[in-house]
């Protein structure tokens, strides 16, 4: 856990340096109205009027999941959710899941991310940095990724995760949205993960390792916060299905969901 | 001196208002005696800005505005005198006060940073200046997101000699957008979900309802060809109802402004759009009116039954009810999610019938700078010399946007409609692209003939700007030797609106005129919005094609740029300073939708050797034949 922390600090004490955005070169833009007002205090609100009509930096958390899940494998706790810091084209993220098990009454997974987000197109952000396995067994990752909307709507989220024990995995988000009235949405959503090699400790075997679909049903009370009821369904694959059917374990299992999706 | 009846008006407010016992002025209901805002008139005004709390729509609520009303009150000039206005701030951040519209110095034109430097909690700064014209104008902060909130109010400037529009009772509407939250939060809140305030989207029932009237493979396909480009055709706002509240003088249409009138007599309304993001499409049903102004100057009366004012614009109309009853003045939203009514009627406290809100237009490829044919085919197949743009300028085309394009079939082996009267030299900066610009017009065209955005099939007569000319013969009339073009650019999704794809924060050179010059301004819209564009201490004579020659071009201070369109306007660059240039739309400016115009003093001024930084580019000595039916073709 303080590992995590401190990989937190230190992400964002990198990162701070690089959102100073120059507002003004060494001349200024314009300056005739210096003849009739104080130099320095004319300077000082050219500052200002140029930082604050295109330079404003925002804050932003949001929930998208926190969600309880039941199954007949039991009940969890599930979140996910992130936030940022930024202007339009750098921003710092974190972003955070995980799920508490309610019959192990013990966090099974959780993992924080910190990553530093560029804006490389209209639609898509490059994002590099940390991930940090609080659950299991205090992993840490180098992430790179990209986020953005596609064509069509589709809200992508794609990471490729190099561990510090050498083992390469990924995973897909993706995100659709049918607006059956202006604020009752239904959201199919898939999240594929996928690993280069066979990872024994984390019972997890090379390729397409897991399948997340869920289709959620959110009514926007207002648009800052819905809450939603859905179906979720889980499956694995390949050797990685084998670990759990080895364990005794399901290899697939379908839940209902119920929970909110809530920012600021 | 006053005109008798405007006298014998306010005498009766007056005591009206006399009578309404300790309640501030603004808390006074019509029935009151209410009819407008408080005038002040005069040569000397003290004008304090405060906050303070107020109620509208039957809910409280807290406004920033000066000596305690919200719109701000009503200043009367006279024009020819000198006014002198103290302004003193009361607030805990810095305030200012510019005049929209009116030829102040520049160092009075009150834009923090550009102009002066602001007022400071507990100042008092004082403006000084002469007034050389005469109409509707108004006045209003451009200090952080203040305007949103109330700080706004209507200007009259008497003229000095016998008005050429004859009325007998006039009554100002100053029309507003109130958000009960905090302006910040609410832009902060575009830039997270810039579609969030958005309640009018195309739903599944409304697919449903498009495949069965117009097939599957139809609404497929429309819905194909929107979602390829990321970009919604119910984007006519950013911002609407219920988050939006619309106001006249500050009331709801629950609080029901009231004018009065007696039959037969001609009522000159004088209409202002100070709201922060939203163009109004205004009627009265039932009474036609006769646009006799527009953004302050004298038009040729002009008789329509609707027309859509973009924010920060003002007209002038005239009504003649001839009967006893209650008419309504309808201001809708352009996005049509809301609106404001106020009654007109022969007594006060009248209550008009409210027309039911219209449905809620939807864009169509044209707004793109796409034609519904050329789209959705991954190529660009113009080959429809019959549907090209009417006036299209080859000496001011954007050929930048234009790789990728059969330059033949764009209309090149066409004769100029508007022949080659104009051979100056065009100045275009190239559009910086990037995270900041979603989409480049491709075929931006001119709109001046088409009604405000949603009204061409209202069934009645709208109010096109190409409709418009001026009272009076225009001042200067001279062919302009140069020719600027800025391309208004965004990207939706980011809530990232700017000029030429430069924020303002990114800004590192003023545009720069010469004192003495005659300069076009050409616009080209590269986003699905329209924009009222402003420029200060100058007004835009607008080139009208086919009426250039008219020397009655419509003057204006504020222009609406439709989606995808292209238009120019010829300026006079008169007054020496560094100007505002901005979209009057509050958040796209706050999002960097602004620049400076420096008019450089002629001593100063080197026309034709300055580029700007911008290329240069003189079309008229450029052999478009030789561009590239080859080199550009797909």
């Amino acid at each position: 856990m303080m590992r995590g922390i401190t990989l937190c600090a230190l992400a964002i004490s990198v990162a701070a340096p690089v959102f100073a955005e120059a507002a003004e070169g060494t001349s200024p833009p314009w300056s005739m109205a210096d003849d009739y007002y104080d130099a320095d205090e004319m300077a000082e609100a050219r500052h200002h009027v140029l930082t604050h009509h295109g330079a404003t930096r925002e804050v932003y958390v949001m929930a998208d999941r926190l969600e309880l899940q039941s199954s007949d494998e039991g009940d969890a706790l599930v979140w996910d959710g992130n936030a940022w810091y930024g202007g339009d084209i750098n921003k710092l993220w974190i972003k955070s899941e995980g799920a508490y098990s309610f019959d192990a009454d013990e966090i099974e997974d959780a993992e924080v991310q910190a990553l530093w987000s560029h804006a490389i197109s209209p639609y898509f952000d490059l994002q590099g940095g940390i991930r940090y396995d609080l659950e299991p067994k205090g992993r840490t990752h180098a992430v790179l990724g990209a986020q953005g909307l596609a064509p069509y709507w589709f809200e992508v989220d794609a990471a490729a995760f190099l561990s510090s024990d050498g083992d390469l995995t990924a995973r897909i988000e993706t995100e659709y949205e049918f607006r059956l009235t202006q604020r009752l949405i239904l959201q199919p959503r898939v999240e594929a993960e996928l690993s280069a090699q066979d990872i024994p400790e984390l019972e997890t075997d090379s390729g397409l390792t897991s399948l997340d679909a869920g289709l959620r049903l959110r009514y926007e009370i207002v648009r800052e916060f819905a809450p939603y009821i859905g179906v979720a369904w889980q499956g694995s694959f390949g050797g990685t299905a084998d670990y759990l059917e080895a364990a005794g374990e399901e290899s697939d299992r379908t839940m209902f969901v119920a929970g909110v999706r809530t920012w600021f | 001196m006053l005109h008798r009846r405007h006298f014998l008006q306010y005498v009766a407010g007056g005591a009206a208002l006399a009578g309404a016992g300790a309640l501030p002025a603004w808390a006074r209901s019509s029935s009151e005696g209410n009819l407008g805002i408080p005038a002040l008139q005069g040569n000397r005004f003290d004008l304090t800005v405060g906050t303070f709390p107020m109620r509208i729509n039957g809910r409280a609520t807290d406004a920033i505005g000066v000596n305690g009303t919200a719109p701000a009150p009503l200043l009367r000039f006279r024009e020819g005198e000198e006014v002198t206005l103290n302004v003193t701030n009361t607030l805990e951040t810095d305030t200012s006060i510019h005049w929209h519209g009116l030829l102040v110095p520049f160092q009075m034109d009150g834009v923090p940073g550009v102009s002066f430097p602001g007022i400071r909690p507990g100042e008092t700064f004082t403006y000084k200046y002469a007034v050389p014209q005469n109409g509707t104008y108004w006045y209003h902060s451009h200090s952080g997101l203040q305007e949103q909130i109330g700080h706004y109010g209507p200007i009259i400037i008497d003229p000095k000699d016998a008005d050429p529009v004859a009325y007998d009772r006039e009554y100002v509407l100053v029309l507003g957008d109130w958000t009960f939250g905090d302006p910040d939060c609410l832009f902060a809140k575009l830039k997270k979900h810039s579609d969030g305030q958005n309640f009018q989207q195309r739903t599944v029932g409304d697919f449903l309802k498009d495949a069965s009237a117009d097939g599957l493979g139809s609404a497929l396909e429309d819905r194909s060809m929107w979602g390829a480009m990321r970009m919604s055709p119910r984007d006519l706002a950013d911002v609407g109802a219920p988050t939006y509240t619309y106001l006249i003088n500050g009331r709801s249409t629950a609080d029901n402004f009231n004018m009065v009138f007696n039959p037969g007599e001609r009522v000159r309304l004088r209409i202002i759009n100070a709201a922060a993001m939203t163009l109004f499409n205004v009627r009265l049903p039932g009474l036609p009116m006769t646009i006799v102004q527009a953004d302050g100057l004298n038009v040729q009366p002009l008789e329509v039954d609707e027309f859509q004012i973009g924010v920060a614009e003002t007209y002038d109309v005239i009504v003649t009810p001839q009967v006893a009853e209650a008419f309504a003045f309808v201001a809708e939203s352009i996005d049509r999610s809301g609106q404001a009514v106020a009654t007109l009627g022969p007594r006060p406290g009248m209550r008009a019938a409210v027309p039911a809100l219209r449905p809620v237009p939807t864009l169509t490829m044209k707004d793109m700078g796409m034609d519904h044919a050329a789209m959705g085919h991954g190529e660009m197949e113009m080959d429809r010399g019959a549907d090209a743009p009417e006036a299209m300028d080859h000496s001011t085309m954007d050929h930048s946007a234009m790789a990728g394009m059969d330059h033949k079939a764009m209309g090149h082996a066409m004769p100029d409609p508007h022949g080659p009267e104009v051979q100056m030299v065009s100045v275009e900066a190239p559009v910086t692209r990037g995270p900041g610009v979603a989409n480049i017009a491709a075929m931006p065209v001119t709109r001046l003939d088409e009604p405000g955005i949603g009204l061409a099939d209202v069934g009645h007569r709208t109010l096109t700007y190409s409709q418009l000319r001026s009272l009076d013969p225009n001042p200067d009339t001279r062919t302009p030797g140069r020719e600027i073009v800025v391309h208004l650019t965004s990207n939706m999704e980011r809530y990232m609106w700017s000029f030429d794809g430069v924020k303002f924060s990114e800004v590192t050179k003023a545009i720069q005129f010469h004192e003495g010059e005659r300069v076009r301004l050409t616009l080209i819209n590269d986003t699905m919005m329209p924009h009222p564009i402003h420029l200060h201490g100058m007004f835009f004579d607008l080139v009208i094609p086919g009426a250039e020659a008219s020397g009655h071009l419509p003057r204006k201070h504020t222009v609406i740029v439709k989606p995808a369109e292209k238009l120019s306007v010829d300026i006079s660059a008169e007054h020496v300073g560094d100007w505002a240039f901005h979209c009057h739309l509050l958040y796209h400016m706050a999002a960097g939708m602004m620049q400076v115009v420096s008019v450089l003093p002629s001593e100063r001024a080197m026309p034709m050797a300055d580029h700007q930084g911008h290329e240069m580019m003189d079309h008229s000595k450029m052999n478009h034949d030789e561009m590239g039916d080859e080199g550009m073709k797909p």
